[in-house]
């Protein structure tokens, strides 16, 4: 039950023919997303060959240091990556940084600490970029929700500081449902894991050779970090950008034209 | 003086929307008229500080509005935007919790008679409230903060003359009963007589006249 399976780049190759189907049904339907598609495909083709050395070059090299680098470029480029998605929210960078930042070290050192995992690249590397991933697309998803709220509930925040309330008061409704906005989708599919999707990490050890047992709580592992790491950078970067749409005097900030 | 605004100025965008507003405001009564564009509603938020000025000085109570908490003077200097603009939930709980943020015990049937409510739509759920009745509980909330000063924003743009008429009586009255001061954004030079003895008349972002009523809308 252990044979690893190897598969040759022509195998790759020959998986291209769903994306062709992705894009054929693009055009068919007029959705306008081929080019994306092809963007997609051959970035995710250069960044996932190059990372496939990086990962080689640091297993090698076996030191926690390249591990913490890689993690710190996986961080920086999250951050430039949600910012895109979060356009309405003034100064966005620096909260999806921490956000993500502070939810990859407690996730990872709280792992390693309940002795669930080794301190080792092995394990570091691909669950440090789980998490890393999965907490960049909650904080997008939440920013962007809370750029949303706030230009659309300009008048209810205003009304609101009328009344003396301080900006975290008049903001609290909207950092919330923003908040919920992240989790809420890693938060469904943790439900109907099993049920209605296998996830990637359990089919990867499935196909690999691994028994059914080890893959299913390695899986749940990762989802329970996951769902810690979801939630933690959701909570920060919404409760730091939340501030950005406000003066020192409570004021609402003009948006920007 | 309850306010002294001099050579006030603030521009959005390309757009001068005050320009070197000079205007004193007394106790009492005093109507913002002017067409609409003039920057009524702005000079309004300036007084208490849902925004700042990018020229020029305002004086409350003869202090610089800048020194003021602007927390602490939003809750003596309480605004009633232009649309009724409600937390979800019941009116009593929108009036304790403005009640709440001013450290003021409430008194739910009192601010709802005063705001010419009845007590029973204490428990009312704000969602099945009508234009005017949100409205007057956006009045309500206002004063559930026992306020020195009312700033408001087109208080009966949205409604009916009969729920106009009730606003404007209601505002009369909390002048005589609380002796609260009031400031009232209005494009209606009526309903400024109606309300007010005196007013600064707004064109442009200047002041075209300021002065006791008549004066100033000649």
């Amino acid at each position: 039950m252990t044979t690893s399976i190897h598969l040759s780049l022509g195998q790759v190759v020959a998986a291209l023919a769903l994306v062709a189907l992705a894009a054929a049904i693009s055009r068919w339907r007029r959705t306008d997303l081929e080019r994306d598609i092809v963007v997609a495909t051959v970035r995710s083709f250069v960044q996932l060959t190059a990372i496939g050395y990086a990962i080689k070059l640091i297993f090698e090299a076996d030191t926690i240091w390249l591990v913490l680098a890689l993690l710190a470029v996986m961080v920086v480029f999250g951050a430039f990556t949600a910012r895109s998605r979060a356009k309405k929210v003034p100064g966005a960078f620096w909260p999806l940084l921490i956000g993500l930042t502070i939810a990859a070290a407690t996730t990872l050192g709280l792992v390693v600490a309940l002795g669930i995992f080794e301190p080792t690249p092995r394990y570091l590397v691909p669950v440090g970029g789980m998490v890393i991933g999965n907490a960049m697309t909650a904080s997008a998803v939440a920013l962007n929700r809370l750029g949303d709220e706030v230009s659309e509930s300009r008048p209810a925040i205003e009304a609101t500081l009328a009344l003396g309330a301080t900006a975290r008061e008049a903001a609290e409704p909207f950092v919330r449902r923003a908040l919920r906005s992240g989790t809420i989708t890693l938060v469904d599919s943790t439900k109907t894991t099993g049920l209605i999707f296998f996830p990637g990490t359990m089919v990867g050890m499935l196909l690999a050779g691994a028994a059914p047992t080890d893959a299913v709580r390695l899986q749940l592992i990762l989802l329970y970090a996951l769902l810690g790491s979801v939630a933690i950078s959701a909570l920060v970067a919404t409760g730091l950008a939340y501030r950005n749409f406000f003066t020192p005097a409570q004021q609402l900030r003009e948006p920007s034209p | 003086m309850l306010f002294e605004l001099r050579d006030v100025s603030l521009t959005r965008g390309e757009r001068r929307v005050l320009d070197a507003v000079g205007a004193d405001i007394h106790p009492g009564a005093t109507a913002i008229v002017g067409p609409s564009g003039a920057g009524k509603s702005t000079l309004l938020r300036l007084l208490n500080r849902l925004a700042d000025p990018d020229a020029g000085t305002i004086s409350y109570r003869d202090r610089p509005l800048a020194e003021y908490d602007p927390l602490a003077l939003r809750r003596e200097v309480s605004l009633v935007p232009q649309l009724p603009s409600l937390l979800p939930g019941t009116v009593e709980s929108n009036l304790a919790y403005a009640a709440r943020l001013a450290g003021r015990r409430l008194d739910a049937a009192r601010c709802l008679r005063h705001a010419g409510l009845g007590a029973e739509f204490a428990g009312r759920d704000v969602g099945e409230l009508s234009v005017g009745e949100r409205q007057r509980t956006m009045l309500a909330r206002a004063l559930a903060q026992e306020p020195a000063v009312l700033l408001l924003d087109e208080p009966t743009s949205a409604l009916d003359q009969a729920s106009r008429d009730a606003v404007e009586a209601t505002l009369k009255r909390l002048r005589g009963e609380l002796e609260i001061s009031l400031v009232v954004v209005s494009h209606d030079p009526e309903q400024a007589r109606r309300l007010a003895e005196r007013a600064v008349r707004l064109d442009a972002g200047r002041v075209a006249a300021c002065g006791p009523l008549e004066e100033a809308l000649a």
